[in-house]
């Protein structure tokens, strides 16, 4: 079983948002609404603060909220790699998954549907990274399987300190950020 | 927008736009078509990207006949593959409801932006008719072109065909001058763009008074990850604490406009401990005890008060510079026109980087290498009766552009003679030149004003005549002839048809040229056949580059060390450390320290720069970067704006030392910046009517820049002198 994950190196990111820009194009994302974002963490006082620039998305949780809260069953964990993804012919926009989801990751669609990343699985289907990552001009994202102890994703899990986002709320989330 | 989310934040954005009926075409012709990946409708086609002046190789996505996306080309040097995010968001450039669509001619008062929609002949007509008029009663010196990127190559061309010197762009005087100016009086030469920086090999990287990452310079950018990555040494000088500062191992948040101390004390502790690269300083230096000599004052402990960087970081810095040379590369930057001292202090640059040893060498500045690719030929220009306007007397004797702002002053006085025409392509000059008044002033003052443009910018609505051009992913430009790591040859090249009525950049040129009765200069019948005749006498043809989008030349070295030319084209031809043509001319042989003029008690110092998403003002109306970022926010240090009153996204207004009040804009308080001055991304705060996606957002740096300071050696306006207070907006 592969389990798709990403690996964001926060110290080559730039904050750019080209990995927003993809999505939006690859993905004809609808004009105000991006199914990734960057967030950035300051902490400490001038002239000594930290920054944190981080890219942002669906985590694809291992025990995903959106799903289990999911009526209709279209918000669902797609065979391959574990990635979460929703079913618009099955989804009725009822929101709870938006409730649901501690990341703020989804949103409805101007046709209905909630809406949200989807790791690009039609690009990985077809030997492709995801879009966000294969444009990055920093290289900071990696993207691949993490039960492969080959790879290079466990490669930089085994190597790099890393970090999660809310991993207490227990979500499993599948977006690592090295420090 | 304290407990809006951010998603909630965004839907909130996206009903204001419907409601103020501006739905763009993007949400309708490429929303409906999501992710049907009909694999069978696309092709892939390379061209260079135009979203700034760097011209990263892309390959564009056509599918079912209309524009998807774009992906840099693999083949390309600069893009190595990937866009950055304006780039990759250039798609929007095409879609963009708010572009120009047809030629019109101006109905009312000059800025009023009345028009009327007329053929290209009209519009033409109407042109060459003044211009002949203008060329009769004054000369042909009276009609100025400003042209900015290689799409203006071809006015340029008509310009000197019609017989006028007076062509700039704000890219001399407003951006890289001062350090084209300042390295060539060093080196005999100049960084170029793309700049000759090796980050990717450097070892210890030093940004002063440039924010990569920010400023995206796509292969820069690249190459800064890169050094990050390999643990390059990273020293970022700068008032605010940049994104580049966040990867740094020493920040020093220095007093703004003290640059110069801080590089004379660098210097200083670099020589007197000996650390410089003494072989490299014997072969290659001219006059290294003079300037030694005038360094001998400039201690890190008199630069402390000065910068309020201490002495220990001045000397560790300096340290940390010397043991990883000569892989150490002292950014140059690129915008560098702040406190009209700048030319020397871009020299300071150059010099610290020749005690380095890093020009010439691998890690720091490579010698830059390109094709050799013959013009097509055309009748010899004629030459000028009179000289440019904008230098008078050599006023500025190390000008080595036109300047803009002189044209201007010319423009406003009539000396030495008059101007009476603008041509203006593709530079918003109400954004790019300091004191809007008097641009404004010089533009009532003409008799023809015409404006190239894609979008309906701020100088577009000044014009008599505004012609819209085709973006980009619509047209062929000249080749891209670029001086780079390597040898290579790149071609803009049409991807998808002009949606209304615009036209190319070559086609508006050529056919103007043609009705001032200058056809004889364009003896080709298309761009095809002009492309076909240099790839060809280059060796290479017009398919081939239309294939691949980049022709790869041979290597050649690159470095001193590997065999590349050490050759400088100073008097001395040596690296001059110590300038006798700044001496003759009564300027300092070794740059010298003059402390910045204070601002008025409790005003901020108005500081600018660049996100990573926007390029000048020119793509606030895209939909998808207006999507990234809309509007800006002024930065304010969090104790100053705690002290204010003020908090994150509230809206403030500035108000200029003169009185100039700016578009309301909201603010960013944050631990990220000194409390002596404040912050903004340049482009924002569009007046012009056109503009509906960016009207009215966010507030304009170029607005409250209505004082400047004039560098001396080459006529630069340096722009952070500017001090402004702020002004709650209910």
């Amino acid at each position: 079983m592969a389990r798709y994950v990403m690996v964001i190196d926060t110290r080559r990111c730039v904050g750019c948002q080209d990995c927003v820009a993809a999505c939006k194009t690859e993905n004809g994302v609808p004009e105000s609404y991006t199914r990734d974002w960057i967030t950035e963490t300051v902490d400490g006082e001038f002239p000594a603060p930290r920054l944190e620039i981080r890219s942002e998305r669906c985590n694809h949780c291992e025990n995903p909220p959106c799903v289990s809260c999911c009526p209709t069953g279209a918000s669902h964990v797609h065979d391959r790699g574990g990635v979460v993804l929703v079913d618009r012919a099955k989804c009725i926009g009822c929101k709870a998954c938006l409730a649901a989801c501690p990341y703020d990751a989804r949103f409805i669609h101007p046709d209905g549907y909630a809406d949200k990343c989807t790791f690009c699985i039609h690009r990985v289907e077809r030997g492709l990274d995801p879009a966000c990552v294969s444009v990055c001009p920093t290289h900071c994202m990696h993207f691949g399987d993490r039960d492969d102890p080959f790879s290079e994703v466990s490669r930089l899990l085994a190597s790099r300190p890393h970090h999660t986002l809310l991993p207490e709320a227990g979500t499993g989330p599948c977006i690592a950020y090295l420090t | 927008m304290p407990d809006l989310s951010r998603r909630r934040f965004l839907k909130i954005t996206a009903s204001a736009l419907a409601a103020a009926g501006v739905a763009g075409k993007l949400g309708g012709a490429v929303v409906d078509r999501v992710e049907k990946v009909a694999r069978s409708g696309i092709r892939k086609i390379p061209t260079l990207c135009d979203l700034c002046f760097w011209k990263c190789g892309a390959i564009a996505y056509v599918r079912d006949g209309q524009l998807w996306k774009i992906e840099g080309n693999p083949a390309d040097p600069l893009s190595r593959g990937r866009l950055c995010p304006r780039g990759t968001g250039g798609v929007g450039a095409h879609y963009d409801p708010d572009r120009l669509r047809a030629p019109l001619i101006r109905v009312s008062q000059r800025g009023e932006e009345k028009w009327q929609e007329v053929t290209w002949d009209e519009a033409l007509d109407y042109i060459a008719q003044r211009m002949q008029r203008i060329k009769a009663e004054h000369g042909p010196e009276s009609m100025a072109l400003f042209a900015h990127g290689i799409g203006g190559n071809f006015f340029r061309h008509t310009f000197k065909a019609y017989g006028s010197p007076n062509i700039a762009a704000p890219s001399f005087a407003q951006c890289r001058g001062p350090r084209d100016v300042g390295f060539n009086l060093t080196f005999g030469d100049e960084v170029g763009s793309p700049e000759r920086t090796d980050i990717a090999n450097a070892d210890c990287l030093v940004l002063i008074g440039t924010h990569l990452g920010e400023n995206m310079h796509n292969t820069q950018v690249q190459e800064f990850a890169t050094a990050v990555g390999r643990g390059a040494s990273i020293i970022v000088v700068d008032p605010r604490f940049s994104v580049a500062a966040s990867k740094a191992k020493y920040y020093l948040p220095i007093k703004p406009g003290t640059d110069l101390a801080l590089l004379l004390a660098w210097m200083h502790v670099i020589v007197k401990e000996g650390l410089y690269d003494r072989d490299y300083v014997a072969k290659y230096g001219f006059g290294f005890e003079q300037f030694a000599a005038a360094l001998e004052t400039a201690t890190p402990e008199w630069a402390f008060p000065e910068t309020g960087i201490d002495p220990e970081t001045i000397r560790a810095t300096a340290r940390e510079m010397a043991r990883y040379r000569p892989a150490t590369l002292v950014h140059p930057g690129r915008h560098v026109n702040w406190y009209g001292n700048d030319a020397q202090r871009s020299r300071a640059v150059a010099l610290l980087n020749a005690l380095l040893g890093s020009w010439g060498r691998r890690g720091g500045m490579y010698v830059p290498v390109g094709f050799d690719v013959p013009g097509y030929p055309h009748p010899p220009y004629p030459k000028p009766g009179r000289g440019p306007v904008d230098n008078p007397g050599k006023k500025y004797p190390f000008a080595s552009e036109a300047l803009t702002t002189g044209i201007r002053d010319a423009t406003l006085t009539g000396q030495p003679y008059p101007i009476k025409g603008w041509f203006v392509y593709a530079t918003n000059l109400l954004n790019s030149l300091p004191d809007q008044a008097a641009t404004i002033r010089a533009l009532q003052q003409l008799d023809l004003v015409v404006v190239v443009d894609v979008i309906p910018s701020e100088i577009a609505g000044w014009a008599d005549v505004v012609l819209p051009e085709s973006v980009y992913l619509e047209r062929y430009d000249d080749l891209s002839t670029n001086l780079f790591r390597e040898p290579f040859l790149g071609l803009r090249q049409p991807v998808v048809e002009s949606p209304q009525d615009q036209k190319p950049n070559w086609w508006i040129a050529r056919r103007l040229a043609g009705k001032l009765g200058l056809e004889a200069f364009f003896p080709w019948k298309d761009i095809e056949e002009y492309l076909e005749y240099r790839l060809k006498a280059a060796g290479h043809s017009l398919a081939e580059i239309k294939r691949e989008g980049i022709i790869p030349g041979a290597p050649k070295p690159i470095y001193f060390e590997d065999g590349a030319p050490a050759e400088f084209g100073t008097p001395s031809g040596k690296i001059e450390f110590y300038s006798t043509q700044l001496q003759k001319a009564g300027f300092d042989p070794v740059p010298r320290y003059t402390p910045p003029e204070a601002g008025p008690p409790g005003a901020f110092r108005l500081l600018f720069g660049r996100a990573p998403v926007h390029s000048f003002s020119r793509t606030q109306t895209n939909p998808i970067l207006a999507d990234l970022m809309s509007e800006n926010a002024v930065w304010v240090n969090a104790v100053a704006a705690r002290r204010l009153g003020l908090k994150s996204g509230d809206y403030v207004r500035l108000r200029h030392q003169d009185g100039v009040i700016s578009n309301r804009v909201r603010v960013k308080a944050t631990e990220r910046i000194r409390p002596d001055c404040v912050y903004m991304v340049h482009g924002f705060g569009h007046t012009s009517r056109g503009l509906r996606r960016a009207y009215l957002k966010g507030a304009s740096d170029a607005q409250m820049m209505s004082r400047y300071r004039t560098d001396p050696l080459m006529g630069g306006t340096g722009m952070n002198v500017n001090f402004v207070t702020l002004e709650s907006e209910a």
